[in-house]
């Protein structure tokens, strides 16, 4: 596939036993096998360099890429060190370092290229490198995995390599090095009998190897959240997220399961995909279309943005990070300097706002948060509705999707107001509009001339219908 | 033989930024200043420390981390070059250390006995973690004093922030069994910081002190509650709350230094002696020393 930035995607596990514990397990034996097939897989494909991403390379400050363009030490694994040494002289492709690090700057977030005697690469990597690549005959490149990076972060550092490989003109074996379920035994066990250490784990392993042999990456990038959480995937799975992002968010796939098998009560399995059409940088456009869900708003609100910290540094309920000590000794303690709102939930009515169709108040106070209940361009005491022509019968005749935004903003702000609050103090929207094809474009208009310019975080989704004959409904979440 | 003992345990944290702005040798990159308080804080403390004339220096860091059990350093003699995995451009270090292998194994059979599991590290190549590293130089940069390097079992972060206490309670007990039969004098060192949320960016010259401060306001008021306690000898109740100030401020003690030192000095009641609390990156870092054999009692 000649227009394709990627020759084939592979989910390698980067256990030690495999590289160097072989002969004292079959199960690590047949590893070590699988991972040879792969290796002259490889080796039949036309491409410019392997590209790794490994969970076992941390990063806490953004992201780093590799840039010695010949690393070498002899590296010796923290856990497993009984197995004896790696010793490593990689070559580098540093121009696709620094390609990627710019793209990923471009994003915003931190980069490093680590061009250091002795900087440490980590044991997963080693060890898919020496086994799928052991006389360097492509060079290699390699990115970090953001330890508190979420789905949507992960999905776009993955998409970042995309765009670097396009603007490099190259093409590459992309590799992610992550085990599946991630439960080690915890104490010494004979290699030979070496077993998936629970049963649910292993069912779970299996039932994602399933979407793999389908090709169906995007799918298995969708259940990764729920895969982790039942079978404690290797750190929660993420590096699904970004071989999705490189790939290009598609199940355009066919999969082949090489091996799995247990690695000391772990997951191990050796995966590749090819790709069945062209892979190709996505517009950003469409990351920004598709953000990640609200609580992945909310931890990433709490986890980087400063100006939000001090909003959520008294919303003691709504990110647990935030709590205050307790009061122990209270005798000795300046109660006035550690007291804060109660942080209790609060109803909040508005009598300016149409009266809700079902159990819910018009919003609910939550520490120093607002959260509104979706909001529509109904008027209170009315049954006419701006921007809705009905017909005798209630059917919708036609509509005005800009004028029912205009009220639906109206209403917002009447809430805010009563609560105490103010639509400048709005930090997120979630839009639902009934019919994204036809009224994106004037929905967007009224939006830009409105909340665009107080510059919240915005998620549009389309939904099949709204609770009453109405195009628009906004959520919002804002600052009491 | 006389009995061992513990003559002092250190709460001695191990940001690699303050052996960088100390400039020593053995470190490649160089700064011109920062972190002032807490270096003078360890310098003070080390002052204390070295006075003793201790044996050995134990150190317990969170960047060895184990899956099977609690591992030691099991060969005398360490050499080589540690890198930040992290902050590379503050630490290259290049360290050579002698290891009282004796104790380590002693510690080991001791915690076996308590049904911990145990494992010697004895490759050649193995690179000792910046933690250790780090905590090691700021206490003692002559290196002229051999060290027993333990590993941070990861149970707490596996099980739970209680089971991963009960684990270091033992270790502790193991520890000072070993350090009594041992006749040697002996200072404990917990490699953690206390809040430990941090900063997701990083300024242009990393000592730029106008950059730093506490992460978030409830992280501070966690680290001030946690450190009277400590002031006012109330170590008990510490590890009683420990858990809650592991969840509420991300605390590094997680990894379970704090808790193994404290268990070994037999949970202290006397007061421990702050040298100095100070941010980086916005963790917070204390550097607390309990003067075990003037106070501890049991000596």
């Amino acid at each position: 596939m000649e227009d394709s930035i990627i020759s084939s995607a592979y989910v390698v596990s980067g256990q030690p036993h495999i590289l160097l514990g072989a002969d004292q397990s079959p199960a690590w034996a047949s590893l070590q096998k699988s991972y040879d097939k792969i290796r002259q897989d490889i080796e039949s494909q036309e491409a410019d360099l392997i590209l790794y991403f490994s969970t076992q390379w941390l990063s806490v400050i953004g992201y780093m890429f590799q840039g010695d363009p010949k690393p070498c030490w002899s590296h010796v694994d923290h856990n497993f060190h009984h197995l004896g040494t790696m010793h490593y002289d990689f070559k580098v492709d540093t121009d696709l370092a620094a390609a990627y690090a710019k793209e990923v700057t471009q994003l915003g977030f931190t980069t490093k290229v680590v061009n250091y005697r002795g900087f440490p690469i980590d044991t997963g990597t080693i060890v898919a490198q020496k086994l799928l690549n052991p006389d360097n005959r492509l060079p290699a490149a390699m990115v970090s995995c953001g330890l508190y990076a979420e789905k949507e972060e992960t999905t776009m550092i993955g998409q970042a390599a995309a765009w670097a490989l396009k603007s490099s003109g190259k093409k590459a074996i992309a590799v992610l090095v992550s085990n599946l379920s991630n439960r080690y035994e915890i104490q010494k066990i004979d290699p030979k009998k070496d077993k998936i250490s629970s049963l649910k784990d292993d069912e779970w392993n299996q039932k994602v190897l399933e979407i793999f042999e389908r090709g169906a990456l995007e799918d298995v990038a969708q259940v990764a959240r729920q895969f982790a959480g039942q079978a404690n995937a290797d750190m929660g799975f993420k590096g699904i997220w970004w071989l999705n992002g490189l790939c290009g968010e598609s199940n355009d796939f066919t999969g082949k399961v090489y091996d799995y098998q247990p690695v000391w009560g772990t997951g191990a399995a050796l995966v590749g995909l090819k790709p069945t059409k062209a892979v190709q940088p996505l517009s950003w456009d469409h990351f920004q279309s598709e953000e990640g869900s609200q609580a992945e708003m909310v931890k990433g609100i709490a986890d980087r943005s400063a100006a939000a910290q001090a909003v959520l540094s008294s919303a003691d309920d709504v990110n647990e990070n935030f709590k205050e000590p307790p009061l122990v000794n209270r005798d000795s303690v300046n109660i006035d300097s550690l007291s804060k709102p109660s942080g209790k939930s609060k109803a909040v009515e508005s009598l300016r706002c149409p009266e809700p169709v079902g159990a819910y108040p018009h919003a609910r106070r939550h520490g120093n948060l607002l959260f509104l209940s979706g909001m529509g361009p109904r008027k209170r005491g009315s049954k006419e509705i701006p921007g809705v022509s009905l017909n005798a019968d209630g059917k919708i005749i036609g509509y005005d999707v800009k004028v029912q935004t205009r009220s639906v903003i109206e209403n917002l702000k009447a809430v805010l107001e009563d609560a105490g609050s103010s639509f400048e103090k709005i930090i997120d929207v979630q839009v639902f509009l009934t019919n994204m094809e036809k009224d994106f474009q004037s929905f967007n208009e009224v939006y830009a001339e409105t909340l665009g310019k107080i510059g919240p975080s915005r998620t549009t989704i389309e939904v099949g219908s709204l609770p009453t004959p109405i195009a628009v409904e906004l959520k919002v979440i804002a600052e009491a | 033989m006389a009995k061992g003992q513990i003559v002092s345990g250190v709460l001695a944290p191990h940001p690699p930024h303050l052996v960088y702005a100390e400039n020593p040798e053995r470190n490649e990159p160089k700064a011109e200043c920062g972190w002032e308080v807490l270096r003078w804080g360890y310098e003070r403390c080390r002052r204390n420390v070295l006075a003793k004339k201790p044996d050995v220096l134990l150190v317990h860091s969170p960047h060895w981390q184990t899956i099977v059990g609690h591992h030691f350093l099991g060969l005398e003699k360490f050499s080589g070059l540690s890198v930040d995995p992290i902050f590379p451009h503050l630490f290259r270090y290049s360290y050579d250390l002698t290891v009282d292998v004796d104790l380590s194994l002693a510690i080991a059979k001791e915690a076996e006995k308590l049904e911990l599991t145990t494992s010697i590290m004895e490759n050649p190549d193995f690179r000792i973690d910046y933690g250790s590293i780090t905590s090691l130089h700021l206490m003692n940069p002559e290196w002229d004093i051999p060290v027993v390097v333990l590993s941070s079992n990861n149970s707490p972060y596996y099980f739970s922030n209680e089971v991963g206490q009960l684990e270091m309670m033992k270790l502790g007990e193991a520890t000072r069994s070993a350090i009594e039969k041992s006749g040697k004098r002996c200072v404990l060192l917990a490699s953690n910081s206390l809040s430990h949320r941090h900063f997701t960016t990083e300024c242009e010259i990393p000592e730029d002190m106008s950059f730093e401060h506490i992460d978030s306001h409830g992280q501070y008021l966690w680290d001030m509650e946690v450190l009277k306690m400590m002031k006012e000898g109330r170590s008990q109740e510490l590890l009683d709350i420990l858990p809650e100030f592991i969840d509420n401020s991300a605390a590094e003690v997680k990894a379970g230094a704090l808790t193994w030192m404290l268990s070994a000095m037999g949970v202290p009641s006397y007061p421990a002696e702050i040298h100095a609390y100070g941010t980086v990156i916005g963790t917070g870092n204390a550097i607390v020393e309990w003067d075990h054999e003037k106070c501890g009692g049991s000596y």
